[in-house]
């Protein structure tokens, strides 16, 4: 094989959006042990509820089913985002990262109402290992859920005042790899602690 | 040796980037592998103190040097210390300043979460470090067992633990993304993964370790701070809270991280020995893939930790397989580091000689792992000094050795001058002899029945004996330290120029000037073959004896045309400052609160001022 | 002589002082033996692993020497082919000499992968079997004692449900009869240790936890905690008396007997004080005394040691112990709060001289 040869199939230094996604690859890999962390130790609590109410009492299985479904939504308007900026259509794709960034929006107002509820039935996180374990794995999550909308709107405001022109496309679709695994990661936690009951 | 002579390639750099500002922004990996190894060696004078304190108090019986309080806070930081703030930021160093020079590349992926990393970790060292001021430093020991580490939320000691690795850890998982990214995207051409140097192929399992485990113990520290905050179960045993989870969750972060600590010192001794034994390393593809096997492997022994805590005999049995065949890797890498010795022409330099130290007092370190590993002698062994033998053999006569071993190989290439070999051999034999004469005595301690983190042990137990040996041992360790830091002292001054290449080495950073230029190559290297250098140097005859090409190959290349360097940047301090804040108010909540919000606007402002400046700038 | 070797003589010379100095510096901090310990341990009953005084520790210590030796012979292999090598194939002065580059060989790697693998199946097999031996529960026929043990912070609390009595930190057993531990923890996680007949074996809080010890002759044996438990972990120490079982049995009748209160004298003020300000958290059976956050006291006269084991049980220690507990042993009494159940340590009292007195004669007629 000649150098030459050598030289092209490597990536140069310079392919910063290959560079970026593999970083975000890598991240995520993190992420997987950190909610399976996560979700592990609730399995382990779930059915420690002390006093306090336990899965069956307190959750509102249609409810959740819902938002658990905008947020799946909003893995399709992520990959229309997505798809618009590959075609360099940017307002098109403006428009659609702030429909992702809506449909978060939602699912984390469902999930403040939620735990607003669950606190009134009596489950705080101090109620029982059940309670702490709950909050803590779909609070992370949430959180995670409020970096993405940060993200996305961040980005389609920069978008809009023209300070990202050259790199939307692949900033674009680095976000959306964080946000379909945080979609993901639901699918599972929904399963995992609202489906499978004990 | 060659001798080719090289020009200075660089103009000398803007005002900016001098003095006390240019540290502070800067984004040059070899710079920032400067901070890290230069705060890891103030860190290793703190943890070192706390060590000759413990041992001052634990020389005699009854020992009323130290409270049991203080005590209590020297073990856990001492440990906390040499483990978060000495071994790996002193690792992070090589990888740092040598990664990108190994693989032929000009800087890492990311230079500026590179410098992101940095400065959380030093803020993190800080502020564990300043609790010592502010009511006493952590005292849970560094493995801050539930519910101990939670009982008393009254006293913030184990909030400054928690938060601290919390925030060192993050620091280290950036590191992991950038310097994996690094090692898969940012090779010069012909730099197959199997051409790597050995050192950046353990850097990459370390970081993958890293990446993988710190998520683990992040989750683990995050309950015990909510637990001590703001009233969780996580580890409320009376409450339904299972303490066992915390452990777990510890040590499947604590088993890989002993390989964190330990592989980029097998890598280093991967480097050194053939460069002094002036011979290609044994077994290469043997080493890298136990290195691998370990790595996985790594995740597979964590509760040889818990043998006593109540597993049950299945649970037991099987980890203490596990454990057991870990060695098998570990001693085939030892095996073929004998190998590479085998008929070579060693040069018995301080490098070479802290290489082969790390060999002799690694194989007594993992000789005893497997001792625990039979896990009944474990229920003997475990919490005694035997065990603190074993891991100070394996981090200080393995970790530590190796990491001196690559200061004395790559100091030359880093400050362009020669440390003082007479004064490097004085440091060597006096941290040999002083090493073993420590830990030597605490198998015996620990068999004999002395339990660890006791501040104090009475007269009568025949403890007292082997205890004034160690603490003797103990300053002759803190003499070579003297020693080592009075040769880069002297070596500043008046020390031999060591020229691009002083080792005759093989791998690419010595083919390029010492110190090297900021933008390492003139021209990213091509490369053909493992230690593509050195095959640039020499050829091997029939009888497969290496012969030197005459004349010496040209190592002057024209500049590249459009070199691209980070530009300098000053948020990702300003970040890192901020979530110093955020945790140093955390500790303090409720009126914390006021610091948290102040530290997250601050890093938040950093991150946005970051992605706003424009990243990298052209060389003239 | 250069400079430079004027200097290097310097040098040497103060390295040599350094080293001096620290040795100084250690002799000078040296503590001493004012609590009266020397009379509670002395090398003739050894906290000692390798000495086994009974067949679990026994069992465990044979698994350690055949490891032990496995391993030393493996040691005296590398470590003496690592010194032939150094001394061998090392570069003589003026030596510059290019050797013959060798990358490997695979049949040296498979035989180096399979020989230590097959030396660790020689030690793992008899692991796994002591392993399953000494976690498997007691036989019925062994007539095993049950024994429940509570740790605290930082004191042992040790029930005979045989005989309906709870005793602290000295732990009487009958030689030649299996014992069967039944462990958890008040508080935090502790460590059951008494080297000479068995390994450790932790008490965590919300979990039970077993161990089987097993003396072969009377005698006394000396244990402490092993899993860091805080503030005072270096001085939760015990004892453990094996005897005859004859032995055995008078001494547990006598202990399950309810103490008898002085009417009169010096002790019975003593009870004064003790119901008034002790009971809060001791008991004595057979009185109002019936709390039991500390250490039971119906027969305490009986027990060699008070403080877990750690300190002589003599008037004078005991003196200073009521007057001022921090001062002999390390506790935070400052931070109890009964209401989340943590103790951590008895409170200064602020007892008069009298009161003191009181309560020691007191303690003297518990036997």
């Amino acid at each position: 094989m000649s150098i030459d040869t050598l030289a092209q199939e490597h990536p140069g230094p310079h392919d910063v959006s290959h560079i970026r996604k593999v970083a975000m690859w890598v991240f995520l890999g993190s992420e997987v042990l950190f909610f399976g962390s996560l979700i592990t130790t609730f399995l382990l609590y779930r059915t420690r509820i002390g006093d306090g109410p336990g899965a069956a009492e307190i959750f509102d299985i249609p409810f959740t089913s819902v938002s658990s479904f905008i947020l799946l939504m909003s893995s399709l308007t992520m990959v229309m985002a997505h798809h618009s900026a590959s075609r360099k259509d940017w307002r098109q794709m403006r428009v659609w990262l702030v429909a992702t960034a809506m449909l978060g929006i939602v699912f984390l107002s469902g999930q403040v109402f939620e735990f607003t509820e669950f606190v009134e039935e009596g489950l705080t996180v101090s109620t029982s290992p059940f309670g702490s374990s709950f909050f803590v794995l779909t609070g992370v999550h949430g959180a995670h859920v409020a970096v993405g909308v940060l993200l996305l709107l961040a980005t389609a405001l920069m978008s809009f005042t023209g300070r990202l022109r050259d790199g939307e496309g692949m900033n674009v679709e680095i976000i959306g790899l964080y946000w379909h695994f945080v979609d993901v990661v639901w699918i599972v936690i929904f399963t995992v602690v609202y489906l499978m009951q004990v | 040796m060659l001798m080719a002579t090289m020009t200075p390639t660089l103009e000398a750099p803007p005002a900016a980037r001098r003095g006390v500002w240019g540290w502070l922004t800067t984004t040059d990996h070899k710079k920032i592998g400067i901070l890290y190894g230069s705060s890891a060696s103030v860190f290793f004078v703190v943890g070192g103190i706390e060590a000759l304190l413990i041992r001052v108090q634990l020389a005699t019986p009854n020992g009323e040097f130290l409270s049991a309080d203080a005590y209590n806070q020297m073990f856990t930081m001492h440990a906390t210390t040499m483990v978060f703030l000495v071994i790996m930021p002193a690792a992070a160093a090589f990888t740092n300043y040598f990664l990108p020079l190994l693989i032929g590349a000009r800087d890492v992926a990311f230079p500026r979460l590179n410098a992101l990393s940095y400065w959380v970790f030093l803020f993190g060292g800080l502020f564990l470090t300043v609790s010592f001021f502010l009511g006493g430093a952590p005292d849970g020991g560094w493995f801050g067992y539930a519910p101990l580490s939670t009982q008393v939320p009254e006293v913030v000691r184990m909030d400054y633990w928690a938060l601290g690795l919390i925030i060192i850890g993050l620091a280290s998982l950036l590191a992991s993304v950038n310097f994996i990214t690094t090692i898969f995207t940012m090779r010069a051409p012909g730099m197959t993964l199997m051409r790597m140097p050995v050192f950046a192929w353990m850097s990459l399992v370390v970081n993958f370790l890293l990446l993988f485990s710190l998520p683990i113990i992040t989750v683990g520290l995050i309950q015990v701070f909510l637990d001590r905050n703001i009233g969780t179960l996580f580890f409320d045993a009376a409450n339904g809270g299972d303490p066992i989870l915390w452990q777990h969750l510890f040590w499947l972060f604590g088993h890989p991280e002993v390989y964190v600590l330990i592989l980029p010192a097998m890598g280093i001794v991967s480097e050194v020995l053939p460069t002094f034994a002036r011979k290609p390393l044994f077994g290469r593809s043997f080493v890298i893939f136990s290195g691998i096997a370990i790595g996985f492997m790594g995740f597979g022994v964590w509760a040889h930790h818990m043998f006593t805590s109540g597993l049950g005999p299945v649970a037991e049995s099987a980890f203490a397989l596990t454990t057991m065949f870990i060695a098998v890797p570990t001693g085939v890498k030892i095996f073929n580091w004998l190998g590479t010795i085998w008929g070579g022409s060693l040069r018995l330099n301080t490098s070479m000689l802290f290489s082969l130290g790390f060999i002799a007092m690694f194989v007594i370190g993992g000789l005893s792992g497997v001792t625990h590993a039979a896990a009944p002698a474990d229920w003997q062994q475990h919490d005694t000094y035997y065990v603190v033998a074993h891991f100070h053999y394996v981090l200080v006569g393995g970790a530590i050795f190796g990491l001196i071993s690559g200061l004395y190989y790559w100091w030359p290439k880093i400050t362009g001058k020669l440390l003082d070999e007479r004064l490097g051999k004085w440091h060597f034999w006096l941290m040999m002899i002083g090493f073993n004469l420590t830990f030597a005595p605490m198998h015996i301690l620990g068999l004999n029945g002395m339990p660890r983190r006791t501040y104090r042990y009475p007269e009568g137990l025949g403890f007292e004996f082997w205890n004034a040996i160690a603490t003797i041992g103990s300053f002759l360790i803190g003499v070579s330290m003297l020693v080592l830091f009075w040769n880069f002292y002297r070596t500043r001054r008046r020390g031999e120029i060591a020229g691009p290449d002083p080792w005759d080495g093989r791998t690419l950073e010595w083919s390029i000037s010492s110190p090297p230029p900021e933008h390492n190559f003139d021209q990213i290297p091509v490369v053909e073959r493992e230690d593509d250098f050195w095959h640039r140097k020499y050829r091997t005859a029939e009888d497969g004896t290496a012969i030197a090409i005459e004349p010496p190959p040209n190592m002057e290349f024209e500049r590249d045309e459009d070199i691209h360097l980070p530009s300098p940047s000053f948020y990702p301090v300003l970040a890192a400052a901020g979530m110093f804040l955020v945790v140093m108010g955390l500790v303090y909540v409720p009126w914390g609160l006021i610091a948290v919000g102040a530290g997250a606007v601050t890093t938040l402002w950093g991150l946005f001022g970051w992605s706003m400046e424009p990243i990298t700038r052209e060389e003239h | 002589m250069t400079e430079d070797e004027a200097t290097w003589r310097r040098n040497r010379r103060l390295l040599m002082l350094l080293v001096l100095a620290a040795m100084l510096v250690v002799s000078a901090c040296a503590g001493t033996d004012r609590l009266g310990l020397e009379s509670v341990v002395s090398d003739d009953i050894p906290q000692n692993s390798l000495n086994p005084a009974g067949p679990e520790a026994r069992q465990i210590d044979d698994l350690w020497w055949l490891v032990f030796w496995i391993a030393t012979a493996v040691f005296v292999v590398v470590e003496a082919a690592l010194i032939y090598m150094v001394v061998r194939f090392r570069q003589r002065k003026g030596e510059d000499r290019q050797v013959k580059q060798v990358h490997g060989n695979t049949k040296l790697e498979i035989i180096w992968t399979i020989l230590p693998a097959v030396l660790l199946t020689v030690i793992a097999i008899p692991t796994v079997a002591t392993l399953l031996d000494l976690r498997s529960a007691p036989d019925p026929s062994d007539n095993a004692l049950q024994i429940e043990v509570i740790g605290h912070q930082w004191w042992w609390e040790f029930s005979y449900p045989e005989y309906g009595f709870t005793t602290a930190n000295e732990l009487h057993i009958p030689a030649g009869r299996q014992v069967y531990l039944t462990m958890t923890s008040a508080d935090v996680i502790h460590s059951f240790w008494v080297p000479q007949l068995a390994g450790k074996r932790d008490l965590v809080p919300g979990r039970e936890t077993n161990l089987k010890i097993e003396a072969d002759e009377p005698g006394l044996f000396l244990g402490q905690c092993a899993e860091f438990c805080g503030l005072a972990h270096a001085d939760m120490r015990l004892r453990v008396f094996a005897s005859t079982e004859a032995e055995f049995e008078t001494w547990a009748l006598a202990q399950a007997q309810p103490a008898n209160l002085p009417a009169a004298g010096p002790a019975a003020d003593g009870w004064e004080t003790f119901s008034a300000v002790c009971a809060s958290c001791h008991t004595i059976d057979g009185t109002s005394a019936g709390a039991r956050l500390a250490p039971n006291l119906t027969h305490f006269a009986s027990r060699t040691t008070f403080g877990s084991a750690t300190f002589a049980n003599e008037e004078q220690h005991l003196r200073q112990w009521l007057a001022d507990p921090s001062s002999l042993k390390p506790m935070r009494p400052e931070l109890n709060d009964l209401e989340v159940g943590r103790v951590l340590g008895m409170p200064k009292l602020g007892l008069t001289e009298d009161q003191i007195d009181g309560l020691i004669a007191l303690l003297e007629t518990l036997e």
